[in-house]
């Protein structure tokens, strides 16, 4: 971890993400999300589904984009894997969305040639991938990117459940302190996972999750885009 | 009550010597003129664009790109008052933070540019509506390349005085609403006078988007800065 790994992992990093929740907004409206303590279950669970994929798919992403010299087929069915893993419709659109957003801001900040070895996505590609083409920009490891993909998972949920339910903010901050043991061994699984073929990328899930963000999208007032 | 702001006090503006365009020179050709419309929640953005889309919607080509807290709203209200086509029109929604999509991470919104662009084809204006926000949510500069900043005479006639970013330096302040000067009892010499004060020579411009459709002074001046662009092609076809 250095500077240009804390640059990347920040919440102010302007790559679209304050515009998500990731499934917590839904998670409120259905009453399963009122304090901490639900929080903490809520975080403790995507760390291990979401977060578990992301991390690997980022770190993966990091490995081919930076050490092949022709990463683009690779990423590219890196890409599609985790669109196979994405069963919610919405979810994919959320993905991508932040994707397209976080390359822009990555390809403005640490413009490297090897972003131009793999071609555009027209959709953008899902949020991990971008994650693992901006960390290899960076100059980064499989690790960083593993690591950045897991806090993600965790801290963009966590800001957006201070502005909907108005949590203490101090309170928040040390449940992030007590999961951050968990959220290190998530991203060491994923760079071991790194060097897998995509197919064998982990694939959890989290059904109650994909049926959320699939209400959540058709909510005619919502906070969050997802 | 504070004491009113003595007419001799100079205010720092954004201008400091009027004859020099602050702004960075526009990448000619390529792309539309962007210019963001912000200021509190209901003094009239939407209204507005709208007015703006029936003044030059046939004399330039234009897409709007609207931020909404919650919803599509004002998109819908665009498309349902036939201003202006409705694959010329797109909504960001920005998560809680209307003034973070427009300043602090304007990814999503150039997402949306780049998509109306994409999809539209070379266009001459590009409009983009801000969540309603408070008195110091103004546009990042890599975001667009002027700025309107619209309040309205029913939040008071203290608005100008208060300042802020938006009122202070915003290229244009408009003071919307002067139909309701009177119910209100806000006296528009005094948002004159604060107006000045606060901001040295940058133009304001009072109106009723109620009574004047097209928001003609407005238009105009858009229409100035879109000939200042392209010398001899104010309008197209
Ligand atoms: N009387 C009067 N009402 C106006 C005028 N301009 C707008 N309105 C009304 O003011 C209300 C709010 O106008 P909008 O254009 O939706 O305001 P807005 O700034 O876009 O609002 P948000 O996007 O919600 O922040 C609407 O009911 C308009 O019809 C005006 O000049 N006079
Ligand atoms: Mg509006």
């Amino acid at each position: 971890m250095d500077t240009t790994a804390l640059l990347l992992a920040d919440g102010r990093f302007p790559s679209g993400g304050h515009a998500h929740s990731a499934g917590l907004e839904a998670a409120v409206a259905a009453g399963q999300v009122n304090g901490l303590p639900e929080l903490e279950t809520f975080l403790r669970g995507r760390l291990a589904t979401a977060g578990r994929v992301a991390a690997a798919f980022a770190a993966a992403t990091r490995r081919v984009a930076a050490d092949e010299p022709e990463p683009a087929a690779t990423v590219t069915l890196l890409d599609e894997e985790l669109d196979a893993r994405t069963a919610s419709p919405a979810l994919r659109r959320a993905s991508r969305r932040q994707g397209r957003a976080l390359l822009r801001a990555g390809r403005a900040t640490w413009p490297a040639p090897l972003l131009n070895r793999v071609p555009a996505h027209p959709d953008g590609y899902h949020h991990p991938v971008a994650l693992g083409l901006t960390a290899a920009a960076a100059g980064l490891s499989p690790a960083d990117a593993a690591l950045i993909g897991a806090y993600g998972v965790l801290t963009g949920p966590a800001s957006a459940a201070v502005r909907l339910l108005g949590l203490d903010p101090y309170g928040t901050q040390a449940l992030l302190a007590r999961l951050a043991g968990a959220c290190d061994a998530v991203a060491r699984a994923a760079v071991a996972d790194a060097a897998l073929p995509p197919a064998d990328l982990p694939a959890h899930t989290a059904p109650l999750a994909d049926i959320h963000a699939e209400n959540h999208a058709t909510w005619e007032v919502r906070l969050f885009a997802s | 009550m504070r004491p009113e702001t003595p007419h001799d006090e100079t205010v720092p503006h954004s201008h400091p010597d009027p004859s020099v365009d602050p702004h960075a020179p526009l990448a000619d050709g390529g792309r539309a003129l962007r210019v963001g419309i912000g200021g509190p929640v209901g003094s009239g953005k939407t209204a507005l664009v709208a007015a703006l889309c029936r003044a030059l919607g046939d004399e330039l080509r234009l897409a709007v790109v609207t931020n909404d807290i919650y919803t599509t709203e004002d998109a819908d209200f665009l498309k349902r008052n036939g201003v202006l086509a409705p694959e010329r029109i797109r909504a960001v929604e920005t998560g809680c933070c209307p003034h973070t999509a427009i300043r602090d991470d304007i990814s999503a919104n150039l997402d949306a540019i780049e998509d109306l662009e994409d999809a539209l084809g070379p266009l001459d204006l590009m409009l983009v509506e801000s969540g309603g926000d408070n008195l110091t949510a103004t546009f990042s500069k890599g975001l667009i390349d002027y700025q309107i900043f619209v309040v309205d005479v029913a939040g008071g006639d203290k608005v100008p005085r208060k300042g802020g970013p938006g009122v202070t330096t915003a290229d244009l302040l408009v003071i919307n609403k002067t139909d309701l000067a009177p119910m209100v009892g806000a006296d528009l010499s005094v948002m004159d006078r604060d107006a000045r004060a606060r901001r040295g020579t940058l133009p304001t411009i009072f109106l009723s988007i109620a009574e004047d459709r097209q928001a003609q002074p407005v238009a105009d001046w858009i229409r100035h800065l879109v000939g200042h662009r392209r010398p001899g092609q104010v309008t197209v076809g």
